[in-house]
C-alpha cells in the first residue's frame, strides 16, 4: 500500500480544475448523534437503557424492546466483516467520480449490522475488523472497517484518504509562526511531510530568536502577515492564496486581564482584533481560494484549522477578555465551517486548556506544551475529526460542560479551574 | 483703598505679562514671515512620512498598553457599499507615524495650562527650525547622543539658537526604509540616536526652544529608559511646556537655519499629540 506521494504531480494547466462534489449528506436529527461523536474522533452508538441492546442505524425507539430510552455511548467497534463487495456503478456524482469503492457488511459484537466502507488493508470477509467513525467530505459521520489491531492509517487507502486532511505533500499556511505554539506547529507539520509551509510573520522588528531558526527548515518560508491589517491579509492571499491546501490559524493574542482591570478595554480590543477580526479577515480572503481548489487532485485544498481555547466554551474570569474573544472566534468558525463544507473543505477547531507559555505562566499544571498541542493538531489532520480537545484540562472542561454548563460557569466564577 | 489699588496693580501686571507672551509669539511670527517674504524664491519641503499599516509604532513590553498602529478599512470603493464614492475608516494611536507630542503627553507637563493639542497657541504651529546635522555620528553609532558641546559647536558656525525655534536633530534615520532597521531593536531594547539629559536641560532653560524634533520613533534616544531621568527629552521638554516632533523625514533638505516649519496637530479634545502633516518653507539661496 503506497503512501501518497510527497510531491503531488504537477497539474496540467490546460485542463479545467474539477469542481468539488459531496457525498450524500442528508441526516435525520437522531442520526446526527453519530456525527457529534465522529466530530471528536469517537465512535458512539445508541444503547437501550432498558434492554441494553445496541442500535444501528440511529433510531427513536429500541429495535428490541421498543423503549424510547436510547442513549449515546462510546463503542469499541469490535466486529466481524461478514460480507463485502466492490461498487462499480453509482448514480451519485461523488461516488461516480471515485469508483470502484469497496464496501461491506459488518456485525458488531453488540449484534447490530451495518454497511461500512472497507479499508484496503482489511483481508477478505469473513474476518475480524474494528469499526471506526469518520467524517466524510460533507462533514457527516461514515463508518469504516479497519484492521482490528493498531492504528489504521486512513491515508494509506486512496479512497479513505478523502476522510482525512493529511498534511503529507500539502502546502500549508501557518498564520503566525513566531509564537511558541506557531513554531511548534510549523515544525510538526514539516515532520508530518508537508511539502511547503508558509509561516506568517507580523511585526518583523520584534525578533524571536527561536522563530528565526524556522528558516533553516527547507520547506519553510517566512511571509509577512499581520491579521490585524486587512491590507496585509489581502496581499498575502493574492500572492499565495491559490496554492494553500491547509490554513492553520495560530495567530493569537492572550492578555490575562479581568474585565475591570486598568487597560482592559485596549487589551480586549487587541485580543478581538487578532482572535476574532483576524479570523474574519483570513476567512474573507482565503476561504474562496480553498473552496475553489477543493477537488484539485490528490493535494487539493482540504482544511482550515483554528487554535481556539477551552475558555471559548465557558468564560474563565481571570482571563475574561481572552475567553470572550475566543468565544467570538468559535461562533465565527461555525459560520466559516458551514461555508467551507459546501465545497468539502473541513474546519477543525482545537480547544486546548492552559498552554505552557508566557501568558498562562500563573496557571497551575497540568499545562499543555506547545509541542503536544502541535502533535494533536497533526493527528487531527491525519485522522478524521473537527473538534479537538487536547490534554487533561480540556477533556475535563469538555466533560463538565457537557454534563452541566451552568455548574461549570459557577465553578469558574470562583476563579478556579 | 491701598489694598484695592495693590490688587489692581497686580492684576494689571499679570495681564501685561500674558499679553506680552502672546505678543512675543505673534511678533516672532510676523518677523519670520517678513524675512521669508523678502526671499526671492521659496521651496516647500515635506517633512512627513506616509501613514501606512507598515509604518512601525513604538514598541513597549506586551503587558503594557499599546499604541495602535495605523489601520485602514474601506467604507466603500465605488461599490455596493457606496456606489460612486471611495472612503476609509482609520484607526491609530495619537503617537503614530510622523506625529506631534504635546506637554500633557508626559507626567511632568500634566498640570501646565493649555497643554493639550486642542488648547495650544496657534502661533506655535509656525516656527523657525534650527537643524543640527548628526547624520555622520548616527551612521557610526546608532546610540549616538547629542550633547551641549555639539550644540555649541553648531552655534559657533550658525549663530545662537533663537528662542521659540524648533531644534531638529538630523540623523538620516528616516532613510532606513526597512522597518526592522528603522526600529533597530535587539534583546537590550532599541538603539536609535537622541539627546543626552544635559543637552535637553540646556535647550530648555538656556535656549528656550519651542520643541525638539527627530527622525526616529520618539524624541528620546532608544536607550533613554535607562537615562537619569528616564526619557529626559520627554521629561524636561514637556515639563517646560515644550513640544516634540518625531518620525520626521527630509531633514537633509533643510538649511541649518532659515526654514520655517509648519506643524499643526489635529484639534483633539485633551489630545496628547497626533499625526500631522509637517512641512517647511525654505528660502532659496540667491543666485550669484
Amino acid at each position: 500500500m503506497a503512501k501518497a506521494p510527497m510531491h503531488a504531480r504537477r497539474k496540467n494547466p490546460i485542463l479545467r480544475t474539477p469542481l468539488p462534489t459531496l457525498p450524500p449528506h442528508a441526516r435525520s436529527r437522531v442520526a446526527l448523534g453519530l456525527t457529534a461523536a465522529a466530530a471528536r474522533g469517537a465512535l458512539e452508538l445508541q444503547v437501550c437503557r432498558d434492554c441494553r441492546a445496541v442500535q444501528y442505524p440511529p433510531r427513536e425507539v429500541c429495535r428490541a424492546c421498543l423503549s424510547s430510552r436510547l442513549i449515546w455511548r462510546p463503542h469499541n467497534g469490535e466486529a466481524e466483516l461478514a460480507a463485502e463487495t466492490v461498487l462499480h456503478a453509482a448514480q451519485d456524482l461523488y461516488f461516480r467520480e471515485r469508483l470502484p469503492w469497496r464496501i461491506g457488511i459488518v456485525r458488531l459484537d453488540g449484534d447490530a449490522n451495518m454497511v461500512v466502507y472497507v479499508h484496503d488493508s482489511v483481508g477478505s470477509a469473513p474476518c475480524r475488523v474494528r469499526v471506526e467513525a469518520a467524517l466524510d467530505r460533507a462533514g457527516e459521520a461514515v463508518l469504516l472497517a479497519v484492521p482490528p489491531d493498531g492504528n489504521a492509517d486512513l491515508s494509506a487507502d486512496p479512497k479513505l484518504r478523502e476522510m482525512t486532511c493529511d498534511p503529507r505533500g500539502r502546502k500549508i499556511l501557518v498564520t503566525d509562526g513566531k509564537t511558541a505554539v506557531g513554531q511548534a506547529v510549523v515544525r510538526a507539520l514539516a515532520t508530518a511531510g508537508a511539502e511547503m509551509i508558509w509561516a506568517g510573520e507580523a511585526e518583523p522588528w520584534k525578533k524571536i530568536a527561536e522563530a528565526a531558526t524556522l528558516r533553516d527548515l527547507p520547506q519553510v518560508m517566512m511571509v509577512p502577515l499581520d491579521v490585524t491589517d486587512s491590507h496585509s491579509v489581502h496581499e498575502l492571499a493574492g500572492e499565495i492564496g491559490a496554492k494553500v491546501d491547509i490554513l492553520v490559524n495560530t495567530a493569537d493574542c492572550h492578555r490575562t486581564l479581568t474585565i475591570g482591570a486598568g487597560g482592559a478595554l485596549n487589551a480586549a480590543q487587541l485580543e478581538m482584533d487578532i482572535n476574532y477580526f483576524g479570523l474574519l479577515r483570513l476567512a474573507k480572503e482565503f476561504a474562496p481560494f480553498l473552496k475553489a481548489r477543493a477537488a484539485d487532485g490528490p493535494a487539493s485544498a482540504v482544511a482550515w484549522v483554528n487554535v481556539l481555547s477551552i475558555f471559548a466554551l465557558s468564560n474563565y474570569p481571570p482571563h475574561g477578555t481572552y475567553s470572550a474573544s475566543k468565544a467570538a472566534a468559535l461562533s465565527l468558525s461555525q459560520a466559516l465551517r458551514a461555508d467551507l463544507y459546501t465545497a468539502g473543505v473541513r474546519l477543525i477547531n482545537l480547544f486546548p486548556g492552559p498552554v505552557d507559555d508566557d501568558w498562562d505562566q500563573l496557571e497551575l499544571p497540568p499545562k499543555l506544551s506547545p509541542g503536544a498541542l502541535a502533535a494533536a493538531l497533526v493527528v487531527a489532520l491525519q485522522g478524521s475529526m473537527e473538534d479537538v480537545y487536547p490534554g487533561e484540562v480540556a477533556q475535563d472542561w469538555l466533560e463538565r460542560h457537557g454534563d452541566n454548563a451552568k455548574a461549570l460557569e459557577r465553578e469558574l466564577s470562583e476563579g478556579s479551574q | 483703598m491701598k489694598a484695592a489699588k495693590k490688587k489692581r496693580t497686580k492684576k494689571a501686571a499679570t495681564k501685561k505679562v500674558r499679553k506680552t507672551a502672546i505678543q512675543t509669539a505673534n511678533d516672532h511670527l510676523r518677523g519670520w514671515l517678513q524675512s521669508l517674504a523678502a526671499s526671492p524664491r521659496l521651496r516647500l519641503v515635506d517633512l512627513t512620512q506616509t501613514l501606512s499599516p507598515d509604518f512601525p509604532p513604538i514598541v513597549l513590553p506586551p503587558e503594557m498598553g499599546q499604541c495602535r498602529p495605523f489601520r485602514m478599512e474601506a467604507i466603500s470603493r465605488y461599490d455596493e457599499s457606496g456606489p460612486a464614492w471611495y472612503w476609509n475608516n482609520l484607526s491609530f494611536g495619537e503617537h503614530t507615524g510622523t506625529h506631534f507630542d504635546a506637554p500633557i503627553h508626559w507626567i511632568s507637563g500634566r498640570d501646565l495650562p493649555n497643554n493639550s493639542v486642542d488648547t495650544l497657541p496657534l502661533a506655535h504651529f509656525i516656527a523657525p527650525a534650527c537643524v543640527i546635522d548628526c547624520s555622520p555620528q548616527a551612521r557610526a553609532d546608532a546610540d549616538f547622543l547629542l550633547t551641549i558641546d555639539h550644540v555649541q559647536a553648531w552655534e559657533r558656525r550658525h549663530g545662537r539658537i533663537a528662542a521659540g525655534s524648533w531644534l531638529l536633530m538630523r540623523t538620516d534615520w528616516s532613510k532606513r526604509s526597512d522597518p526592522v532597521a528603522y526600529q533597530n531593536l535587539d534583546e537590550t531594547g532599541q538603539h536609535t540616536p537622541g539627546p543626552d539629559p544635559d543637552c535637553v536641560r540646556f535647550l530648555v532653560s538656556e535656549r528656550d526652544v519651542l520643541g525638539f524634533g527627530t527622525e526616529t520613533i520618539g524624541t528620546d534616544a532608544g536607550q533613554a529608559a535607562h537615562f537619569k531621568p528616564p526619557y529626559p527629552c520627554h521629561y524636561y521638554m514637556h515639563g517646560a511646556g515644550k513640544y516634540g516632533l518625531q518620525c520626521l523625514c527630509n531633514l537633509d533638505l533643510l538649511p541649518p537655519t532659515g526654514a520655517l516649519v509648519v506643524a499643526a496637530p489635529l484639534k483633539i479634545r485633551e489630545g496628547s499629540g497626533g499625526p500631522l502633516r509637517v512641512f517647511a518653507l525654505v528660502p532659496a539661496p540667491h543666485r550669484g
